[in-house]
């Protein structure tokens, strides 16, 4: 396996977790499990409910910076940064 | 004239002036500026100016109304607008970065080599772009029709000609720096009523936080269960209580997802920053200015209903003195009414209104009412009626001699345009909502001209039509085409079809059944060919028009719907909005089974592909 394929691996190995928390923290947290995690609270949000309208879209905007973070490592270690 | 209007015009005005001297300043020079902005946008002001463009009247003056009313259940709408940027970040901006052209078609095309795939993509576009504009047309004449008071007609020409100066003019690179302007005023025009509502009930002036705290005049409820047991209390659901079905929730909320990052005109952006790398972070900071707003929404719903229902009923339920009279209701309401998005109807006959859930008897009562005004059938609606009323006599609500709910009309949409006059705020505020509606219309009107603009001279003319054209000839042709958009966008805006409000499913299930599924393929599925790529396309695209369709009528005329438009009839419960996710899914498995029967993409298009996976060797921008 040539360089450019070991990156293109490893950039889907990231790409495949940072999906996995996504869909974890809306379709999961926000939607399957909401009647759930609404037992707990969260002040005075219920816990599913403050995940489908809050919780979710904090963790949508970390897990984008987390990604490019990680990218920007890789296209390093791989050297195939832009000039 | 009054205060009020007086400071509207000043601050609107001034507005407009900052807009138009941006456009002067920045305007396009050759077609590298007027599409992409010759790609020297700093990332962080891109992510800025995706924001504004991402974030249309629907997010500014319905998106709150819609949480206010459906609660919990609006989730989607907050979780598929937001979350389509990390599929957009991880799955598509990069690449096409990378690959370095201009507009969307023009990559399907090139990556499928076949004209047809890059025709199929123009028409997805247009349609999605165009009936995207309409709504945006809209929205510009009715807030300056209830903001400054001239006729709704004045007002879109208005609009159109702000719109013509700085988007023909300036190109993408004005778009975008007036798109940063709109930007400011828009996020400052949203919160700061929130902040302050925030403040007035529950002592805490940060919004996210004030949804989840007390309230400053209860003995320490929270806001939120508070809520809960008003609403329950007046008949109606749970605020924070799930109403729809979940399988529906979760299409729904996937396929505001996927067509989020299937929208060419939010594609687009990403081809304006200097670098791959930069369009991984441009994604990201282009959602942390849209989730200020996003996480903003649901307190501004969810005070505006508390604020709402408290207005109406300020005492117990049930005790006559606990509902707001006629004659002492507050001037915002008579302003509202005069709108006619706002009614009232004292069926009791008590002199107090009366708002709560009459388990559908209001609703069958109207039904009752345009059946014998336009001829229906009278002796099933008046069944309705019948059987409705039984049910009310049973409920506790009749025993306090209430008829029926004496609020007959509430237009979501005024929920964040009254917030200010409702919460009494000054007018200096009042005038800053005005400003900020038609700043988030505007900017998202412009970015969807552009890129309906450059698929017509670059993709259509250009690309197939006429190849030999030089730079300077398809900058004109650009410029017409703009102009001729916002002629044909201004005259549907002001003769809209009568699908006008439905039409946004249809963006979206366009951009999620086709456009999104053929780009994602085309970057991670080398073995997809051009047969696999246009039958996925097609039967995304076919199945999703013909759900929607089948449901809301051929061309959107009812009276050619095949089925009522009712939870009870839909395929599995699921809502024609809903549909672009299973359009998707569809495409995917019609593209790989017909891929895998035939022959492979040539050598040149797998290393297209291998080149577009690494950054190494990105380009400023080209021009074939």
């Amino acid at each position: 396996m040539n360089n450019a394929q070991k990156y293109w691996q490893a950039n889907i190995r990231l790409v495949i977790g940072c999906l996995l928390v996504w869909f974890f923290v809306s379709f999961g947290c926000g939607i399957l499990f909401v009647n759930q995690l609404n037992a707990f609270h969260l002040g005075g949000y219920q816990l599913g409910f403050w995940f489908a309208q809050q919780g979710s879209i904090y963790i949508f905007v970390a897990l984008i910076f987390f990604y490019a973070w990680r990218m920007n490592q890789l296209d390093r270690k791989f050297n195939v940064e832009e000039a | 004239m009054t205060d009020l209007m007086i400071t509207t015009y000043i601050v609107v005005g001034a507005t407009f002036a900052l807009y138009l001297y941006i456009a002067l300043v920045t305007r396009a020079k050759n077609t590298g500026e007027f599409y992409v902005a010759g790609k020297g946008i700093h990332p962080v002001l891109n992510g800025m100016a995706t924001g504004a463009d991402w974030m249309s009247a629907a997010s500014f003056i319905s998106m709150a109304g819609m949480l206010a009313m459906g609660g919990y259940d609006a989730s989607a709408y907050l979780m598929g607008w937001t979350g389509g940027y990390c599929l957009l970040a991880m799955l598509l901006a990069p690449y096409l970065r990378k690959y370095g052209k201009f507009t969307v078609p023009e990559f399907i095309g090139d990556r499928f080599y076949s004209q047809t795939a890059r025709l199929v993509a123009i028409v997805c576009l247009i349609i999605a772009s165009l009936t995207y504009v309409i709504g945006q047309m809209k929205g510009i004449g009715v807030a300056f029709s209830r903001f400054m008071e001239i006729p709704f007609e004045t007002g879109l020409f208005i609009g159109m000609g702000i719109v013509f100066v700085y988007a023909v003019l300036g190109g993408m690179k004005g778009v975008t720096y007036t798109q940063i302007a709109q930007y400011v005023v828009l996020i400052f025009a949203y919160t700061v009523p929130a902040v302050f509502i925030s403040l007035q009930l529950t002592g805490n002036p940060i919004p996210q936080l004030g949804l989840g705290s007390t309230l400053s005049s209860g003995d320490g409820i929270y806001l939120l269960d508070k809520l809960d047991k008003i609403v329950v209390d007046l008949g109606f659901n749970a605020y924070t209580a799930q109403k729809g079905s979940t399988l529906n929730i979760f299409l729904l909320t996937m396929s505001l997802m996927i067509g989020t990052a299937g929208l060419p005109h939010v594609i687009t952006r990403f081809f304006t920053v200097p670098k791959v790398k930069d369009a991984r972070s441009s994604a990201g900071w282009a959602l942390v200015f849209i989730a200020i707003l996003y996480t903003t929404a649901p307190s501004v719903g969810a005070m505006a209903r508390l604020n709402l229902t408290n207005t109406i009923q300020t005492g117990e339920v049930g005790s006559p003195e606990g509902n707001l009279s006629f004659d002492a209701r507050p001037q915002w309401m008579h302003n509202w009414e005069k709108t006619g998005l706002l009614g009232f109807d004292d069926k009791n006959g008590d002199g107090k209104i009366q708002y709560y859930s009459d388990n559908g008897l209001s609703a069958a009562e109207a039904d009752l009412a345009t059946a014998r005004k336009e001829g229906g059938n009278v002796a099933a609606a008046q069944a309705k009626v019948d059987e409705a009323s039984a049910k009310h006599a049973e409920s506790k609500f009749a025993s306090f001699g209430w008829k029926g709910n004496e609020v007959t009309k509430v237009d979501n949409d005024i929920m964040v345009l009254a917030n200010p006059e409702i919460a009494k705020l000054p007018n200096w505020v009042i005038a800053l909502v005005a400003a900020g509606g038609i700043a988030a219309a505007l900017s998202t009107a412009a970015g969807l001209l552009l890129a309906i603009s450059s698929s017509i001279s670059h993709d259509l003319l250009k690309g197939m039509i006429a190849k030999g054209i030089n730079d300077k000839t398809e900058l004109l042709a650009g410029r017409i085409a703009m102009a001729f958009a916002i002629i044909v966008a201004g005259y549907l805006g002001l003769n809209p079809p009568g699908f006008a409000a439905q039409v946004v499913a249809l963006a979206f299930g366009l951009a999620a059944s086709s456009i999104f599924p053929a780009i994602m393929m085309g970057i991670f599925v080398k073995r997809m060919n051009s047969a696999g790529a246009i039958c996925g396309m097609l039967a995304g695209l076919g199945s999703t028009l013909l759900y929607i369709f089948w449901y809301k009528g051929f061309m959107f005329i009812p009276s050619t719907a095949m089925a009522p438009d009712n939870a009870a009839n839909w395929l599995l419960g699921i809502s024609p909005g809903s549909f672009g996710a299973v359009g998707a899914l569809l495409n995917f498995v019609v593209a790989f089974t017909v891929s895998s029967f035939t022959k492979a993409p040539p050598e040149h298009i797998q290393h297209l592909v291998e080149d577009i996976r690494v950054p190494m060797g990105a380009g400023a921008a080209q021009n074939h």
